[in-house]
């Protein structure tokens, strides 16, 4: 027995297992210490004290939470040399700043005050000596009240650690200690990013939501668990509720994907739901100005209208855009209203315009188009490669992951991007392509690898097929020839080839940078092509990741809102589909042409095609490329209906405004990027009339005589799973604590966070040998620049959600032109100056924000902004397979205004 | 004539900031204007900072001290030209007023025994090739070409070093850690030469770094050949520019020798050294922060384990050692174990480096055996306390050590009895208190300054240490509470056994030891508002014996707060010219009967002592503040 592993606490015997610690071991055994500082699953910084314990032999008391258990360790938790010293310790904390429970937002929720309690901490033996740095509230977020900080040290750890935004940490000595940024700047003038990590990590009440100030105490709260609705991490998040009002977002802990850490829109963003800019009726624009209606008005008009069209012009000069902000359980009603209802496939949302080109892609190289692999993957691979993906500003809490995994020094990360984003930070190497090449260094990795014979022979020769091709291709593609098409200096080509080749596992992660262009479908499938040639598809830790944009984007595709498949990606044009759903659905004759996409169904109302569109929860006015082109083929319809939150641009072009519901009204589920699926909760009621989205396609459903009637979301969801067999066992049931990654055809089926173990979902991964074919348009002697657009950490999408919120307002307040220091000298461009940038199609005018993030000859510019979209410049050139427009790549000018 | 004499001319930082440079300069040009063959050179410490500048006259090993330029060419005429040694420039017994001449005789040098600092001051630290005269890096070279680590590693354990930077860990064994350290990082290992000595009144890393920065690196090399280290840093305070310029120059001179760098000796060993220099920070000599600092973060301290042995540096296995016991590693290496082993007493062994200040008559470095009495030390090297006062305490350790009394002046100085005792060894510094000092004072200044360089990372050493300082400050301001003393305690004990780091973990010795010994000062402090040693300001008030003062009015003329004011004395007829007052005129001129007396105001006197310490009559004392009943009660809050 003497070699076991056994620790006692209290007089009782523990087993232990190697390098826990006194704390864990505890814990695990539910006996009680008290922590401070403690963050779990962290490097213990053992600056609170309060975890002491007293360990026989030891000089000292010992910190529990950094102490390793050890065989025959004999500890008391609460001796009366413990509680001296915690009691002690309580006092000082309490006399040092000031303490004030009475208008403190953590009352009731304050480690200090239970711990005052708990130790009976009655009166403090000297004088309070209040704190020599006045509170910050500058910021329209956090505010940081100095006189209540304890300096645990938990904020820091949770930026530099958690979040590895490195934006605070200790400053000065002693008694005048203090929590820092950068130089002792406000937070708003520093690099903090507000995540609100840090004050999600305060015990105490010194770092709050500046919201919440004053608004709700933590007993008047009720909290509400959902998913957050911005991009599509998929974050956990708790609502926390007072007289139907969001006061608070935070962050739920504990559960994958994002274990208590938000990023700032999640935590911050949430204005929108209370807006009064809401709409709250029914509208109906009447001799071009809206007139408030009621429901039964509205809806009678919709139906007819659509079925006026249908018996006028066939079912297909009718279009529905579906949403990848709405639940899995509306998407799939809205696409079963489409075909069953109207009978057209001319159902799609925006994932076009993000990640048609992935869904191709991947679909054609292994036969799903989704992310291989999950999230928490990230810290198994060797190397991570990203490419095409702003991760910090657009995935937040997916760039934590990776950044915690270069942190721990076990992960190499590549960064292949045309800007000097965040992530070069923090990546091995950084290469730097001309925009639009990807293929081109894609082939002359493959190139070096396949010369340097590091890829897996034997995965190719049992797993994929067209190998030879591949090889054959990518012969000429070596480093030199490379160079000269992408501008990465031939060495770091040889140099990252190596890198990504020598590693194993190595995975790839990319997003919108990869997918926005012409040759978007080729793009993907040359990552697919690396990924599989090193053997990194269907192990942990490798495969080809797109991160996804939206909530339930992902969802959307799943639930079959795609013009060419029913959900779970049954095709249209099978006959067995058609039939096993005409059966589900109670119909006849579901149309087996697929139908048309969105940016299509732009173009076919341009051409008097298409004559009615029913718009839920999009707004493709400032989302789709070349604007003042779509706006002239939408103002072409016959009718147009809108579903939104918000009087949208798009809105405001519509005969009929349907008001609907945020995410915080409704439930549901919504697929996160990892394929997880995972429950929408509904926190508040609705404002006004609006109503929930399922509510609106089932009462109009029914007045165009196919009758829906489900009592709730839970129902749709029962008859959705039972039609597709990836969403088979994906009850609510199983969804109560956390979600569940698809296929998952069973009720007792685990869920599959990787796909293609052992064998590719179309059986063999398909090689494609791929000529790299330049943008479809280039800077000339008119337009000499490259434009590219993308997100700011601090706005989301079309900014409708964002743009409500003071705070994020406040980070970044209009639209901006970034310019390298090198075009700024060139173009006499002075920052924060006026300019107004043109491309063939249109021209926009914002201010100038000189930027080394840019590389000379390339302007980026976000395209949230309506008043200076950037779509009114970009190319919609389409990819010929997903019909993809070019996002990423058009030819502009700039002038000073 | 005998030998060619050499005069070794102290270059330490005390002796160069009292112009032993300009002595030197001017030694050199009246040798070759007088076309002496006599060599001036410039040395390290002689250690008897007291006295500097310092010169030994070799081979006579006569001793000048506190010379001025102006004195260099009378020895030089006198003692050079005509063997005639300066009298008055000699060391003088502060007891007996006697002169002695020879070095090794005077009580300061010849009661020491030195094994590292034996060539402090007789060397040039700037010149490589003096140090390997007198046998230096060939215990380097043998080690590397003749013995294996493990051999190394069995010579340091048995010699059973201890590590000299305070906290006496077994070296041996730390550096068995550390080789044997095999986790995924321990394909690279390095070695921290811990040079950030921040004692006040400590010097001894500095004197050695300054006197014989080769020895350090010759440690640090057989140090690093042992463990398996290819990287070495020295991690010196930037407030010692000599010692990191010297270092700079025996780094660079050790690698165009082949010491340093690839394939050292010839070996296939590589092994080099970077000096990393600290930014202020007291807690930076704590091991944890102090390889935060060399990391280029923040210098706070974390929890051990991990220890730097298995998870130091970037991840990897780090052994770190002070400047001390790298120095002793050629001596052990080359002399052996057991010729360490032999000197000392019970589990602490060789020698120890001490500076004594304070009020002491012969203050300086010193190297002593350990287990010597702290009697021997004191009143033998360091020659008893100066004008006559009683001995009232010796604080050793540094800001962190405790205060011992006279009844502890007969202990053996080693790890364990200083620890039994309430203090601790520490890095070697020794601080002597006379009667004059106020201990309940004393511990107020060691907490003010612990508490001023507390890094605030753990809450009992930041905000402890500040109550304690706050207690304090109300004892010896006449406001301390009876319950204040057992609140000095609670909150010691729990900064004491709460703390982080070793900074916390000891600050509170000088409160406790304090109250230990010095029970009764507190009390009077708290219950009488007195201060018995007179020195809290706040409990006392400066008064003119009207009867010993004679009106010269130097207190009223240096008074910075014109709080002293002339009191006309009403001689009768003093002023008048006629019979009357003749005897009162007769007598002022003798000074017999003074024209007027000084007072000083109580409520405007800042209590600066000027006046005390300038009265040529001795006619200023300090007496005990009267408080009434008021006061007393104001002090609740």
């Amino acid at each position: 027995m003497a070699s076991e592993n056994i620790i006692t606490i209290n007089g009782t015997e523990y087993p232990f297992e190697p390098n826990e610690t006194i704390l864990e071991v505890a814990e695990r055994n539910n006996i009680y210490i008290p922590t401070l500082c403690h963050i779990k699953g962290y490097t213990p910084t053992g600056a609170c004290r309060m975890c002491v314990v007293e360990v026989k032999g030891a000089r000292t008391l010992l910190p529990a939470c950094a102490t390793p258990a050890a065989r025959n360790m004999v500890v008391e938790t609460e001796s009366e040399r413990v509680v001296k010293s915690r009691k002690i310790n309580i006092e000082l904390l309490l006399s040092s700043g000031h303490h004030n429970c009475l208008t403190c937002e953590a009352n009731g929720n304050c480690r200090l005050q239970d711990l005052a309690y708990r130790y009976q901490v009655e009166t403090v033996r000297f004088p309070e000596t209040p704190s020599k740095y006045p509170a910050e509230t500058n910021n329209a977020m956090i505010i940081r009240d100095f006189s209540r900080c304890i300096m645990c040290g938990r904020c820091v750890q949770a930026c530099n650690e958690v979040q590895v935004n490195r934006a605070i940490s200790y400053g000065y000595r002693g008694a005048a200690s203090k929590i820092v940024a950068i130089g002792d700047l406000p937070l708003n003038e520093s690099d903090c990013v507000f995540c609100g990590e840090c004050v999600q990590a305060c015990p105490v009440g010194a770092l709050i939501e500046k919201p919440r100030r004053f608004q709700a105490r933590n007993w008047e709260e009720s909290v509400v668990k959902t998913t957050c609705p911005y991009c599509g991490v998929g974050c956990q998040l708790d609502l926390h509720i007072k007289d139907n009002k969001i006061v608070r977002v935070t962050g739920t802990e504990e559960i994958p994907p994002n274990y208590g850490s938000l990023c700032v829109k999640g935590r911050f963003g949430y204005d929108f739901v209370n807006d009064s800019e809401r709409l709250r009726v029914p509208l109906i624009k009447k001799d071009g100005e809206f007139r408030e209606a009621s429901w039964n008005d509205a809806l009678s008009l919709v139906a007819k209208r659509l079925e006026d069209t249908k018996s006028k012009n066939g079912p297909d000069s009718i279009s529905v855009f579906s949403s990848a902000k709405i639940t899995n359980e509306e998407n799939y009603l809205a696409q079963k209203f489409t075909r069953a209802v109207i009978g057209t496939n001319n159902v799609d949302h925006c994932a076009r315009l993000c990640h048609a080109s992935t869904v191709a892609g991947l679909a054609l190289a292994f036969g799903s188009g989704a992310m291989t692999n999950p999230i928490a993957d990230i810290n198994k691979s060797e190397v991570i490669l990203v490419t095409g993906s702003n991760t910090t500003e657009a995935h937040p809490v997916i760039s934590s992951y990776i950044k915690r995994a270069v942190e721990s020094g076990r992960v190499k990360l590549i960064v292949i991007d045309p800007r000097r984003i965040e992530l070069t930070r923090f990546s091995t190497m950084w290469l730097r392509q001309t925009l639009g090449t990807d293929v081109a260094w894609a082939n002359g990795m493959m190139h070096v690898i396949i010369k340097e014979g590091l890829y897996d022979k034997e995965y190719v020769e049992s797993r994929t097929e067209g190998f030879d091709e591949l090889k054959k291709m990518v012969e000429k593609y070596n480093p030199e020839y490379v160079s000269n098409i992408t501008g990465i200096p031939a060495e770091e080509i040889i140099k990252a080839a190596r890198l990504y080749g020598n590693a194993k596992p190595a995975s790839i992660f990319f997003a919108m940078g990869i997918t926005q262009h012409s040759t978007g479908t080729d793009n993907v499938k040359s990552m697919a092509n690396l990924a599989m040639l090193c053997g990194n598809v269907g192990v942990p830790g490798g495969g080809v990741n797109p991160l996804r944009g939206q909530n339930n984007v992902q969802g959307a595709c799943d639930l079959g809102a795609l013009p060419n498949v029913y959900s779970g990606y049954q095709q249209v044009a099978s006959p067995d589909a058609r039939e096993k759903m005409e059966k589900a659905w109670g119909v006849k004759n579901l149309p087996d042409k697929p139908g048309l996409t969105v940016t299509e169904t732009v173009e076919m109302a341009g051409k008097g095609k298409v004559k009615a569109l029913y718009i839920i929860g999009e707004n493709p006015l400032v989302s789709d490329p070349d604007l003042n082109h779509a706006e002239e083929c939408l103002k072409k319809l016959e009718f147009l209906v809108v579903q939104d939150i918000f009087m949208s641009p798009t809105a405001k072009l519509a005969d009929v405004v349907l008001p609907s519901a945020s995410f915080a009204e409704k439930d549901g589920t919504f697929t996160n990027t990892e394929r997880r699926s995972q429950r929408v909760r509904k926190a508040v009621d609705t404002p006004g009339e609006a109503r929930q989205d399922w509510e609106i396609i089932c009462d109009l459903s029914s007045r165009m005589g196919y009758p829906m009637a489900y009592n709730s979301p839970e129902a749709i969801a029962e008859e959705m799973n039972s039609v597709t067999p990836s969403y088979g066992g994906i009850s609510y049931r199983r969804l109560e604590k956390k979600g569940l990654h698809w296929p998952c055809p069973t009720e007792d089926h685990p869920g599959t966070p990787i796909l293609h173990v052992g064998q590719f979902t179309k059986g063999k991964g398909s090689f494609y040998a791929l000529e790299y074919i330049p943008p479809a348009e280039l800077p000339d002697k008119d337009y000499p620049l490259y434009l590219t657009t993308g997100r700011v950490l601090y706005h989301f999408h079309t900014g409708t959600m964002t743009m409500q919120s003071e705070g994020l307002n406040e980070m970044v307040p209009e639209c901006f032109v970034e310019i390298s220091p090198e075009d700024a000298l060139d173009y006499n461009v002075k920052q924060g100056g006026m300019l107004r940038v043109k491309s063939r199609r249109g021209e926009i005018e914002a201010r100038a924000n000189i930027s080394d993030k840019s590389i000379k000859g390339s302007i980026f510019i976000p395209f949230h902004f309506a008043e200076a979209a950037a779509n009114k410049l970009t190319n919609a050139a389409l990819d010929p397979i997903a019909k993809i427009p070019e996002f990423k790549v058009c030819a502009i000018s700039i002038e000073n205004i | 004539m005998t030998a060619k004499r050499t005069l070794l001319i102290c270059q330490g930082t005390g002796c160069v900031s009292a112009g032993s440079l300009q002595i030197h300069r001017e030694f050199e040009r009246e040798i070759s204007e007088q076309g002496l063959d006599v060599e001036a050179k410039l040395t390290g410490c002689h250690g008897f900072c007291q006295i500097g500048p310092t010169v030994i006259v070799k081979p006579d090993e006569i001793l000048y001290c506190l010379l001025k330029s102006s004195d260099v060419s009378e020895i030089v005429d006198s003692h050079l030209k005509n063997d005639v040694p300066v009298e008055r420039l000699h060391y003088h017994d502060p007891n007996t007023g006697v002169a002695i001449p020879k070095l090794t005789e005077i009580p300061f040098y010849n009661k020491q025994q030195k094994i590292i600092t034996t060539h402090c001051g007789y060397i040039n630290p700037e010149s490589i090739d003096e140090y390997i005269s007198i046998g230096g890096y060939r215990t380097a070279r043998q080690a590397i070409l003749a013995m294996s680590p493990e051999e190394i590693i069995e010579d340091i354990k048995s010699s059973q070093l201890r590590g000299r930077g305070g906290a006496g860990f077994l070296t041996g064994m730390k550096w068995d850690f550390a080789r044997r350290s095999s986790g995924e990082n321990s394909s690279q290992k390095y070695i921290i030469c811990n040079a950030d000595e921040g004692d006040p009144g400590a010097f001894m890393d500095r004197v050695i770094l300054e006197s014989t920065p080769h020895s350090i690196i010759e440690g640090m090399i057989i140090a690093a050949f042992a463990i398996g280290a290819s990287k070495g840093f020295i991690y010196i305070r930037a407030e010692y520019p000599l010692a990191i310029h010297r270092l700079e120059i025996a780094i660079a001179q050790a690698r165009e020798k082949g010491f340093l760098g690839s394939k050292i000796f010839g070996s296939d060993i590589d092994f080099d050294i970077q000096l990393n220099q600290g930014a202020g920070a007291f807690v930076c000599g704590e091991e944890t922060a102090l390889m935060a600092s060399v990391m280029g973060k923040r210098g706070n301290p974390r929890p051990r384990p991990p220890y730097p042995a298995s998870d130091g540096l970037w991840g990897h296995p780090t052994n770190i050692n002070n400047v001390k016991t790298l120095s002793y590693i050629p001596l052990i290496i080359r002399n052996g174990a057991k010729w360490f082993s032999n000197i000392g007493s019970g589990n602490s062994r060789g020698t120890a480096v001490f500076c004594i200040t304070g009020k002491i008559n012969n203050s300086g470095l010193i190297e002593v055996p350990m287990g010597v009495k702290l009697r021997d030390i004191i009143f033998g090297i360091g020659g008893g306390i100066p004008n006559g006062k009683r001995f009232k305490a010796v604080q050793t350790g540094g800001p962190s050590g405790g205060c011992l009394p006279e009844e502890f002046l007969d202990t053996e100085v080693t790890y364990e009895s200083l620890q039994d005792a309430g203090s601790i060894l520490g890095s070697g510094g020794m601080i002597v208190l006379d009667e004059d000092v106020c201990m309940v004072d004393i511990a107020k200044y060691f907490i003010n300054f612990t508490q001023e360089e507390s890094c605030g990372k753990c809450s009992p050493c930041r905000i402890g240490l500040r109550r304690l300082y706050n207690i304090l400050e109300r004892i010896t301001s006449g406001q301390g509470e009876e319950d204040d003393l057992d609140l000095l305690e609670e909150v010691a004990w729990t900064v004491k056994e709460g703390s982080l780091c070793g900074l916390g973990q000891t600050a509170p010795n000088p409160v406790l030891s304090t109250i230990r010994y010095f029970k009764d000062e507190y009390i009077s402090h708290i219950v009488d508002k007195k201060c018995p040693a007179k020195a809290c300001k706040e409990l006392i008030e400066y008064s003119i014996d009207a009867n010993k003062c004679t009106g010269c009015l130097l207190c009223l003329r240096n008074c910075p707060a014109n709080a002293i004011t002339e009191h006309k004395l009403e001689h009768e007829d003093i002023a008048d010219g006629g019979e009357r007052g003749k005897e009162d005129r007769v007598a002022n001129e003798k000074r017999e009967k003074p024209l007027s007396v000084c007072e000083i105001n109580p409520d405007v006197c800042i209590k600066c002592g000027i006046c005390f310490a300038n009265c040529p009559q001795d006619a200023i004392f300090k007496r005990d503040k009267l408080f009434n009943e008021e006061q007393y009660t104001v002090v609740n809050f």
